[in-house]
């Protein structure tokens, strides 16, 4: 197995006036590639400030980061912007799409920013969005779709680039049980298609359709479990 | 991302919020539009004053008691000046070597003429010369000739006839020996006046000329005369000194006064109107300025209200691997997009005007080109020079907060 992340003693300090919240405290984790991992904790533990570290959309205030080799703590913002472009796929809660772009846009947006022309790009997302079986919505705007609808477009967004990992952040918060059970399907099936998921939930019934729980608990990882081999 | 998906998007952010980046526009497209407007006015003002100047011939200058053109109240001892007469004129002739002809002219506005029951407009401008008046004023006689020295001499009732009496009077039959009436006084028709066109929006061809002795008699010398004078060829400034010597002693001016009378010419008539444009022009860049300030300063507004309504995509872009210069492209793009947009709608507008304006002086339309490039460079400029402290401020956002904006 192939090591794809290694975390060694991150620590994120949030500075809120003269008041200091360490968020994460002496974070270790190592993940290899093709790996199904939920990430569990109650709220405030630190589990999105561990997701927005590995997916570089933060740096920590110390420890080593390496990502497929490459020391991630030590880049500046524009090599940052080019890993997430390049290596990781976000799904947020809130789904986080451009509210006045259509499906197909909103999907070919990483694309735009990793240099892809026009033509090709469109090639690319309709694919994407095939993935997540969205074809007959794609020229729809987000606020013409269901939650779940725009989960998937979210997803599609992830995955367009075809990156190392892709992290989801409670992707099933917003969604009803019926809508979410069909959201983690689609991670299933992307797992299984070779991709590796970091998924953030507080739910047992969504943390379970993955590998390997991590819980986190003020901070630190109170517990690692490998619940299934594969 | 390229500068041509960045307009389609700037656009797509204009039109969906069409009345805001109408009202963002306004102060570019008032100064772009005053601009154009303004700089087709002078333009076309100075290129008739060159053609009505070029139409009279280099040689010539003139003498009047008055300056051309005067900005404000005249000062009191220009006011107080003595008239010029036609014995001025007559000294001149006497004396001086470097002049080819001189001519005394005098003029009364507001004439009517009569021509058995037709009558034209009172308003046919009535000179009284001398036999060179028509060289001096650089005209032609284009059927029969013009009056003797013999018939200033004795009086005489001749006249010659512009072109635009001659379409009223004689539609369908020769003028010439004919007889005319003004003010009841019967004139015999001699000469007619070869027509020059209009100027400014006047006509050139409504005048008459008549023996400055008659013009006396008939309309009295209470006005002062202007004098036409014609330098031999090159011989310009030595004239304008001789006439000037010749003027000083014939009016008694004490050695070290200043002139009691000015000498104007060509080059000082265009001096004169490009002082006049000048003006004109200051106060179109001070228009222009103050409102593509005002419009720069609406952008910089407008662009920051963007930024802020639009920190959630902003951070959705960096999410997806948005680099600083692409999201400092899109908002540069779209501030220069809107300013670009403007600039086009005043440019329009500005040319509008131009012509409506040319339309009403009665000039043909003539927009400068280079205030076209000016209005649009202009505007260019605005979106950039106002669109970067926004835009770097967009560019500068963290993602994460960026993302976790309400
Ligand atoms: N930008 C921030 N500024 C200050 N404190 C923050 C910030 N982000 C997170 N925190 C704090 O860090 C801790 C962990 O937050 P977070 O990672 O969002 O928790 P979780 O996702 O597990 O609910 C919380 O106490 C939160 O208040
Ligand atoms: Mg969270």
């Amino acid at each position: 197995m192939q090591t794809l992340i290694n975390l060694k003693d991150i620590v994120k300090t949030y500075q809120i006036g003269t008041v200091e919240v360490q968020a994460l405290r002496g974070v270790d984790i190592l993940i290899h590639s093709n790996e199904y991992i939920s990430i569990m904790g109650p709220s405030g533990s630190g589990k999105s400030t561990l997701m927005n570290i590995i997916g570089c959309l933060d740096t920590p205030t110390s420890g080593i980061y390496e990502l497929e080799g490459e020391l991630v703590h030590t880049m500046d913002d524009n090599k940052l912007a080019e890993v997430r472009n390049r290596k990781v796929g976000f799904v947020f809660q809130t789904f986080n799409l451009l509210p006045r772009a259509t499906a197909l846009h909103n999907v070919e947006l990483p694309l735009i920013y990793s240099g892809i022309s026009a033509a090709k790009r469109k090639v690319i997302a309709e694919d994407a969005i095939e993935k997540v079986g969205l074809t007959d919505r794609m020229h729809h705007r987000p606020s013409e779709l269901s939650g779940g609808q725009r989960q998937r477009v979210a997803i599609a967004r992830a995955l367009v680039n075809n990156p190392s990992l892709i992290l989801a952040d409670e992707p099933t918060g917003n969604l009803d049980s019926t809508t979410g059970k069909e959201i983690m399907a689609i991670f299933d099936d992307l797992h299984n298609a070779g991709n590796t998921i970091i998924l953030i939930t507080h739910e047992k019934i969504v943390a379970d359709h993955a590998d390997r729980i991590v819980h986190i608990l003020d901070g630190h990882i109170a517990e690692d479990i490998q619940v299934k081999n594969n | 991302m390229n500068f041509d998906e960045g307009l389609k998007l700037a656009w797509q952010t204009a039109i969906s919020n069409k009345l805001r980046t109408f009202l963002t526009t306004l102060g570019i497209v008032i100064g772009v539009m005053s601009v154009i407007g303004m700089m087709s006015i002078i333009n076309a003002l100075e290129r008739h004053m060159i053609n009505a100047l070029s139409a009279v011939g280099g040689d010539i200058f003139w003498v009047q008691k008055y300056p051309a053109v005067q900005m404000g109240h005249l000062p009191r001892e220009i006011r107080m000046r003595k008239d010029l007469k036609f014995k001025h004129a007559e000294a001149i002739r006497k004396r001086a070597t470097y002049i080819e002809a001189v001519s005394g002219e005098s003029a009364t506005y507001g004439k009517q003429i009569k021509y058995r029951d037709e009558a034209t407009n009172p308003n046919i401008l009535v000179y009284g010369g001398d036999e060179h008046w028509a060289e001096v004023n650089g005209r032609y006689i284009s059927e029969g000739r013009f009056f003797t020295s013999e018939e200033i001499h004795r009086k005489e009732y001749v006249i010659i006839l512009g072109n635009d009496i001659v379409e009223k009077l004689f539609p369908f039959s020769y003028p010439i020996d004919e007889y005319i009436k003004i003010n009841g006084i019967r004139f015999k028709v001699i000469g007619l006046i070869e027509p020059q066109g209009k100027l400014l929006g006047g006509s050139r061809d409504n005048l008459v000329t008549i023996p400055y002795t008659t013009f006396t008699k008939a309309f009295g010398q209470k006005r002062s005369i202007a004098i036409a004078v014609k330098a031999r060829r090159g011989q310009m400034a030595e004239a304008m000194d001789q006439i000037t010597g010749i003027l000083r002693v014939a009016r008694k001016v004490p050695p070290g006064q200043p002139n009691d009378f000015e000498v104007i010419t060509q080059d000082s008539i265009m001096d004169t109107l490009k002082q006049f444009t000048g003006f004109i022009f200051i106060a179109a860049v001070v228009i222009c300025g103050i409102s593509l300030l005002v419009g720069g300063i609406g952008i910089m507004n407008i662009m920051l209200v963007a930024v802020t309504e639009r920190t959630r995509e902003i951070g959705i872009r960096k999410a997806v691997g948005a680099k600083k210069r692409h999201i400092l492209n899109q908002f540069l793009t779209e501030s220069i997009g809107i300013c670009l947009f403007g600039g086009l709608i005043g440019v329009i507008l500005g040319v509008v005007i131009g012509v409506l304006i040319a339309a009403a002086l009665k000039l043909p339309p003539t927009i400068p080109l280079w205030s076209v490039f000016l209005g649009v460079g202009f505007s260019l400029m605005i979106g950039l020079i106002f669109g970067v402290y926004p835009a770097m401020k967009a560019a500068r956002l963290n993602p994460i907060e960026a993302l976790r904006y309400e």
